[in-house]
């Protein structure tokens, strides 16, 4: 997607929303407080996407990255605790890898269907971390236990300077775009609570987070490792005979993986709870799958799909009201799709998405509060749906979920 | 013939025994002495109100066992059986509760109800891979959560029974008619005297009756024939004319039908109404046990009843300042060691046949012919 594309999808988005906004009095869908809410949930939910990433990319099927994900929000508690965040941070990426070396080591050396060895490890990780607490916080004076961590200090946060106020060299320097978001008027203030969202409150590893995205790209895309890597998850035996070491790229991917996923487990940790609790993750990991899916097995997908379902979740959480109108927000996109459909002359296409419309709109019309339980299903259903509809437009990786072994290529 | 049943014998066992290692050495690390601690789950394990317990959780185990095992017989993944039961089970038990007839009638209606809201539910994950070439493992993980969903919104907006005063959510109780009686009289029968409150769920029964159907089912039948022949070679079946979609839907409907049963011997047999401390991971659970009897009947049985013992057992380990987790670490591991074994069994099976098939060679001068 180039750059036109976007800015125009973008501002096309925003009309929309803005309109939705004025219509039914909601003003939540662009507060700073919700785009802020928003980064924060879709952080967790991107690294695990990007964790699956690397692995699928390599062939490896990674459905164990919930249980990754587990570990490392263990792991990041137990060394926040101890050392302060930054190890903690440390610890959870190491934990959430050694999830991947188990994984790697059974799929890749031991040939373990990929399935099997990620159920493993999810019972194994949620099993391993319950007993590790039990005894790491054994003592009832470290104010852990055999469910939860002590509280663990948490990363710190800023705002960047003159866009959202931050200080600099001790100086308050003005708050743009919170200003701007404080003038109330349409269009310009729903741009500023946005872009304050984006600027202010930022932990770093939400910087961190971000960064991994284009860092990704470029390390599978732009590099010859990144080739020897995408090459062995698309046909591993053409990769063998042109001298690609297979199993050990397949290890990079997994571990990688791994670890991409305990720095989700960190983020819940650090950023967001301050404390390790148990079932923590609630299904981010494979949320995070069905993001990558979503996404199209690419980074820039992965994005998108999780800011969506970072995005869906925030406004559960501040505002259930604004979840009903997030579904005009639906259906008068889907409309404008079946319009644009119309005028490139594909009529069945149009039927489909204006009836998709027409469903979202009755809903919204006559449902007086969406169930939180619906907004908890969201991204499994979209991704179904993504899959049943639009499959055509998904590529996975060739030999994605391929048992491969050395030396058997003819 | 005799040596390969050793040696599919053997991977279990060595599975069973590397985990149990791996356990006895976490034990260790954490100054625990393991001999001690299997003495005492087993010493624990052998009173009647353990066996009672054993068994009744291997009931549901089981059944969840054969439900993935159906798929697994064609190469299909069954992850959703965890889906699949809940909301069978919400369904089956809200409906249950509504009316109350003669009581064999009205227990097979709740069975009914549950093995089909189980069959279409996992059907849509049948048609999704048949229609829109959706894989079932992916289709079938997101179904879970959505079920999930489901399950909590449907018993707190629709099926939830509202007493004033309690605050449990809870679907109305079923009545008498539709509760299957207990069968501690199989117990009496071995000697055992079971505990006054505990009992051993009659649904042991029918748990059996349905090790009996799939044996039947996938080894006795044209269409179990069609369907392994399936799981060996795909495309070899097509040639014979086994039509691959129809038999991805039917596997996937049969497979969600035994899903659905999962929670009813709980249901029928103890709760009597769905409740938030309904039993879960009954399904991923299952999916070990399948692994580990290896898809078969009898194994599946015995697999069951080994789970069923270290939850159980489990208990005692707590009493005794020994973190029962110790023994989710052991299932987890069994699920990998297992297949590894497996793996490595079949890889020796593999290279004895060919060695086998060499040494016959040599034996046997190659005809000139078979040379040019």
């Amino acid at each position: 997607m180039n750059l036109r594309k976007a800015a125009l999808y973008g501002g096309a988005g925003l009309a929309v929303v803005v309109l939705v906004e004025q219509a039914t009095g909601v003003g939540e869908l662009t507060s700073s407080g919700t785009v802020g809410a928003s980064l924060r949930l879709a952080i967790p939910i991107l690294m695990a996407a990007l964790g699956g990433l690397y692995s699928e990319r390599a062939g490896v099927v990674n459905i164990g990255l919930e249980g990754m994900m587990i570990m490392g929000t263990w792991f990041a508690a137990w060394g926040a605790w101890l050392y302060g965040p930054w190890w903690g941070v440390v610890l959870g990426v190491l934990g959430g890898a050694a999830g991947g070396l188990l994984h790697a080591l059974a799929t890749v050396t031991f040939n373990v269907d990929h399935i099997i060895s990620g159920v493993a490890i999810n019972i194994l990780a949620a099993g391993g971390m319950r007993f590790l607490s039990v005894i790491a916080y054994a003592d009832p004076a470290t104010g852990g236990g055999a469910t939860q961590s002590p509280r663990v200090p948490g990363l710190p946060t800023v705002d960047l300077p003159f866009l959202a106020g931050g200080s600099l060299f001790g100086w308050d320097t003005p708050d743009l775009f919170g200003g701007l978001e404080r003038l109330g008027w349409p269009v310009v203030s729903d741009l500023g609570g946005i872009l304050r969202g984006l600027t202010g409150g930022l932990s770093w590893l939400t910087v961190i987070g971000l960064a991994l995205v284009p860092l990704t790209w470029f390390a599978l895309w732009r590099t010859p490792w990144g080739l020897r890597l995408r090459s062995v998850g698309e046909n591993p035996w053409a990769a063998e005979s042109l001298g690609v070491a297979v199993y050990t790229m397949k290890y990079w991917g997994v571990v990688i993986s791994g670890a991409l996923a305990g720095l989700g487990g960190a983020f819940l940790v650090l950023v967001q709870a301050n404390i390790y609790r148990e079932s923590q993750t609630a299904g981010r990991g494979f949320i995070g799958l069905a993001t990558m899916i979503f996404g199209n097995w690419r980074p820039s997908g992965a994005l998108g799909g999780a800011v969506l379902f970072g995005f869906a979740d925030a406004l559960r959480l501040r505002d259930p009201a604004a979840v009903r109108a997030l579904l005009a927000v639906v259906a008068v996109g889907l409309a404008a799709l079946a319009v644009r459909a119309v005028l490139k002359g594909d009529p069945r296409r149009a039927a489909t998405v204006g009836g998709a419309a027409a469903v979202f709109g009755l809903v919204f019309y006559s449902v007086e509060e969406v169930a939180s339980e619906f907004i908890f299903m969201t991204p499994y259903v979209v991704t179904l749906l993504v899959l049943a509809f639009a499959s055509q437009r998904l590529r996975m990786p060739a030999a994605d979920g391929v048992r491969y072994r050395k030396g058997e290529a003819t | 013939m005799r040596s390969r049943l050793l040696l599919s014998l053997l991977a279990p066992l060595v599975a069973i025994a590397f985990a149990l290692g791996l356990a006895a050495v976490v034990l260790l690390a954490v100054d625990v002495d393991p001999v001690e601690a299997v003495g005492s789950m087993l010493d624990f394990a052998a009173q009647p109100a353990s066996v009672v317990s054993i068994l009744n959780r291997a009931i549901p185990l089981y059944i969840s066992a054969i439900a993935v095992a159906v798929g697994f017989k064609m190469n299909l993944f069954n992850i959703g059986v965890e889906g699949q039961y809940l909301l069978a089970a919400v369904i089956a038990a809200w409906v249950g509760a509504q009316f109350s007839i003669w009581a064999p009638l009205h227990v097979l209606a709740i069975l009914l109800v549950a093995a089909a809201i189980g069959a279409g539910y996992s059907g849509i994950a049948g048609v999704l891979r048949v229609r829109r070439g959706v894989s079932e493992v992916i289709s079938t993980i997101m179904l879970n959560f959505i079920a999930v969903g489901l399950t909590a919104w449907l018993l707190s907006e629709h099926f939830r029974e509202r007493i004033p005063g309690d605050l449990n959510i809870k679907t109305p109780e079923i009545p008498a008619t539709g509760w299957i009686p207990n069968a501690n009289w199989l117990l009496e029968i071995f000697g055992l005297r079971p505990p006054n409150n505990s009992e051993l769920q009659g649904f042991i029964f029918g748990a059996a009756l349905l090790g009996v159907i799939y044996y039947l089912l996938v080894w006795r039948t044209r269409f179990g024939y069609e369907l392994r022949a399936s799981g060996i070679s795909a495309s070899a079946a097509r040639v014979a004319g086994v039509e691959s979609g129809r038999m991805i839907v039917r596997a996937m409907l049969i497979s969600g039908a035994f899903a659905g049963l999962v929670g009813m011997s709980p249901l029928l047999g103890f709760f009597h109404q769905y409740t938030g401390t309904f039993p879960v991971q009954l399904g991923f659970n299952g999916i070990a046990v399948a692994l580990l009897g290896r898809n078969h009947p009898v194994g599946m049985a015995l697999g069951a009843v080994l789970f069923g013992f270290l939850e159980r057992s489990s208990q005692i380990l707590d009493l005794e300042g020994i973190p029962k987790e110790i023994v989710t670490i052991i299932t987890g591991v069994i699920v990998l060691a297992v297949v590894v074994a497996y793996e490595v069994v079949s890889r020796v099976v593999q290279r004895r046949t060919i060695q086998a098939a060499a040494r016959a060679a040599e034996a046997r001068p190659v005809p000139q012919e078979a040379a040019v």
